[in-house]
């Protein structure tokens, strides 16, 4: 799968075009916040020739691909158009353990979660893990995810050798960053599919010996103590991140649990977990119905939840070993949570300022805080240099997420959040956002430009259009 | 799109100087870059009108609507769109006549039809196709509660107003599954250009009034709303008095 010179063009033959009744049906699709959801017709896709001859039959309103649609707004649906769903192109293609750096050759529709089992018993580990792993490997570098290891590994897409990307004018070409067209490969790192159709890629992954994490846990009483152990403790950790209480206002503002790890070496692991060393336990107390009303997420139910969660955790305790749900998706032990917010769905706030913004930062918290709007599921991480992504998200700075109830009010809170990261210097999480405006937008990517120019020559008749391409006049 | 906390990025004002109308671009026009379709016949009221939104920061195309030329509907619409997609479509325009003419001189009856119930049916069904093959969209019909139980006293108008009710209350229900949705708003009297020099009936409003409750209901969903809405009782009552009674009431 190396980069080559000439695009790749599949084309069916005749007799099996006329086959290729991609099965379409009119849906509502919407994001995780599950608001601002609108109607396309869904083409599930089965096959590469199925993506070319559903890109061949796109309508004026155009198409996206969409993966397991755990993006929060409307990055994965186009309404009107065409939505074309990637997720049974799912399979492991190569795992090359051989070499200094081991990769993986992945279609697009694998999640990071089926990835991870498959390479675990290798003895080897997805370098990136953001906040779920019902992500597809299409979708993580679309909105090049980061997890909590962004201050020392940086964003999905720097793991990325190369990828297979179907364009507007139904050509397949390998893209990396070392190969052809470095613009277009970076251009499609954090893209959101406007770019085009994922369908192959191939990863750096990492080798491990265990499946298992050691890890340092503390409280810290408020913001403050908070930044200033992230500060100055960060780099002795491959893992680092902090959850807040955004909910008791005073001097307990910030109360934090910091959890730091490393991987942990096989001499490391307790006897007993020693026989498996690379066993994967992801326990699951099944899922919530659909009954929630809204306001179930009220001031005292907040406050209930951000007092349980803050004591729950140790004052301080160093060297525990934790598997990988325990350490990276407690939320995963129930499915579907999102739906605890109710029908008026909710939607997340994800942004991130430099370094030297600490009043800033502080500011936004306050006036989340003051805001009224409760938000119980807080992250607070550092992030380390970014890539070469014109709409890649993290940069170095303090990254701070918010999960706020639709309630009447929250656009002005949001609106004067936007302004405060604007004057910082910082920036929104696409992969998350459902209202930014695109004027705010692009004083917040000082490189849109730069992937306007690509969009442009890659797809000048916006054959890719998503909702969130409209919203924001991408 | 409307965005996830129910403000959209876009509006065309069907009656584009309408009182109600206006306010209701005002309220969304408010912290944001608001994309502005005023469609009306070409005055110096329609210029005025969108002189003031671009002044509140909005994008404005003025767009010709003739409201008694069905032929030149199509084009309206059309033009209307031309800018890209339309989050929220206000019916605002209709005349109020005078009541006593209205019956005795045909010409003034056919007027109130045309312009109150053929045309916003007309544009409603351009509209409806427009907004499907969108996958989204809202569109807030200005119906009134003189066409939930029609009164002596201006009976033309009301039964265009019926007439117009129907319509979009039954639209919103066809376009159930397709992403667009309706909201028809029953305003009792509403202080406006329109009344102007009328006597006030009793819960009058104001066009603001009238946009916030807009506002609101959009962002809820609702699909039918009276304004104020102590309205609502009070027509329940109002449809179930005994004729023989109802016609003496001073309404």
């Amino acid at each position: 799968m190396s980069g080559g010179g000439e695009p790749t063009r599949i084309q069916p033959s005749p007799a099996v075009e006329s086959q290729l009744q991609v099965p379409q049906q009119l849906v509502e699709l919407h994001g995780w916040g599950r608001a601002a959801g609108s109607r396309s017709h869904l083409a599930r896709i089965d096959t590469i020739a199925g993506a070319v001859s559903a890109l061949r039959n796109a309508g004026d309103r155009g198409v996206v691909p969409r993966g397991l649609g755990r993006s929060y707004g409307d990055a994965a649906q186009n309404a009107g158009g065409t939505t074309l769903d990637l997720t049974r192109l799912n399979k492991i293609l190569q795992v090359d353990a051989e070499g200094d750096v081991p990769t993986v050759s992945v279609q697009s529709g694998v999640s990071i979660d089926a990835l991870m089992k498959a390479l675990l018993p290798f003895g080897l580990w997805v370098p990136v893990l953001p906040g779920t792993r019902q992500v597809t490997i299409g979708g993580a570098i679309a909105a090049d995810v980061h997890g909590k290891n962004h201050h020392t590994q940086g964003s999905f897409g720097n793991h990325v050798r190369d990828l297979d990307l179907l364009s507007a004018d139904g050509e397949i070409r390998t893209v990396g960053p070392d190969g052809d067209d470095p613009e277009l490969f970076w251009a499609t790192v954090g893209g959101m599919g406007l770019t085009g159709v994922i369908l192959r890629a191939t990863v750096a992954v990492q080798r491990t010996e265990t499946a298992y994490f050691t890890v340092d846990t503390q409280r810290c009483a408020d913001l403050d103590e908070l930044m200033a152990t992230m500060t100055d403790g960060d780099e002795n950790y491959t893992y680092s991140v902090a959850w807040f209480d955004a909910v008791t206002r005073g001097k307990h503002l910030g109360r934090a649990v910091l959890t730091r790890g490393n991987k942990t070496k096989i001499s490391d692991l307790p006897a007993k977990l020693r026989t498996e060393p690379l066993r994967f336990a992801a326990p699951s107390f099944g899922t919530l119905p659909e009954v929630f009303p809204n306001r179930m997420v009220n001031l005292a139910t907040a406050k209930a939840f951000s007092a349980m969660w803050f004591r729950k955790a140790p004052k301080h305790r160093v060297g525990e070993v934790q598997n990988i749900t325990t350490f990276f998706h407690p939320l995963d032990i129930v499915a579907e949570w999102n739906r605890v917010y109710g029908p008026n769905g909710f939607l997340q706030y994800q942004f991130v300022v430099p370094f030297g913004e600490h009043e800033t930062f502080r500011r936004c918290v306050e006036m989340i805080v003051t805001s009224g709007h409760l938000s119980c599921l807080n992250v607070l991480k550092r992030f380390g240099p970014g890539n070469a992504a014109p709409l890649s998200f993290p940069m170095p700075g303090w990254t701070l997420t918010v999960d706020l109830p639709i309630e009447d009010g929250l656009d002005r809170l949001c609106t004067g959040l936007d302004e405060q990261v604007v004057a910082a210097g910082g920036r929104c999480y696409l992969a998350k956002d459902s209202r930014l405006d695109a004027a705010t937008f692009r004083q917040m990517y000082p490189r849109l430009d730069d992937f306007l120019a690509v969009r442009k020559r890659i797809d000048p008749t916006q054959v890719f259009t998503s909702d969130l391409s409209r919203r924001l006049a991408l | 799109m409307i965005d996830a906390v129910g403000n959209p990025q876009s509006l065309l004002l069907l009656g584009g100087t309408s009182d109600i109308a206006l306010a209701i671009a005002r309220r969304y026009a408010i912290g944001r870059r608001l994309r502005v379709v005023l469609a009306a016949r070409p005055t110096s009221r329609r210029t005025e009108s969108a002189a003031e939104l671009a002044a509140l920061g909005c994008e404005v195309t003025e767009v010709d609507l003739e409201a008694r030329d069905p032929g030149s509907h199509a084009a309206t619409i059309d033009a209307a769109f031309a800018g890209g997609d339309i989050d929220i479509v206000v019916v605002a325009f209709g005349l109020l006549g005078d009541p006593e003419r209205a019956w005795t001189e045909p010409a003034e009856a056919l007027e109130l039809i045309e312009v109150n119930y053929t045309a916003p049916v007309h544009l409603g069904v351009l509209l409806a196709n427009r907004l499907r093959a969108q996958g989204h969209g809202k569109i807030v019909a200005l119906s009134s509660v003189a066409g939930e139980r029609v009164r002596r006293s201006n009976f033309v108008y009301g039964s265009t107003k019926a007439g117009l009710d129907g319509f979009f209350l039954g639209l919103g229900e066809a376009l159930r599954d397709s992403g667009v949705g309706v909201l028809v708003v029953r305003p009792g009297f509403v202080r406006s250009k329109m009344t102007e020099g009328l006597d006030e009936a009793p819960l009058a409003v104001t066009p603001e009034d009238v946009a916030d409750a807009v506002v609101s209901a959009v962002k809820h969903r609702k699909e039918l709303i009276w304004v104020p809405a102590a309205m609502r009782p009070v027509m329940s009552g109002l449809r179930h008095v005994p004729r023989p009674l109802f016609r003496k009431l001073p309404l």
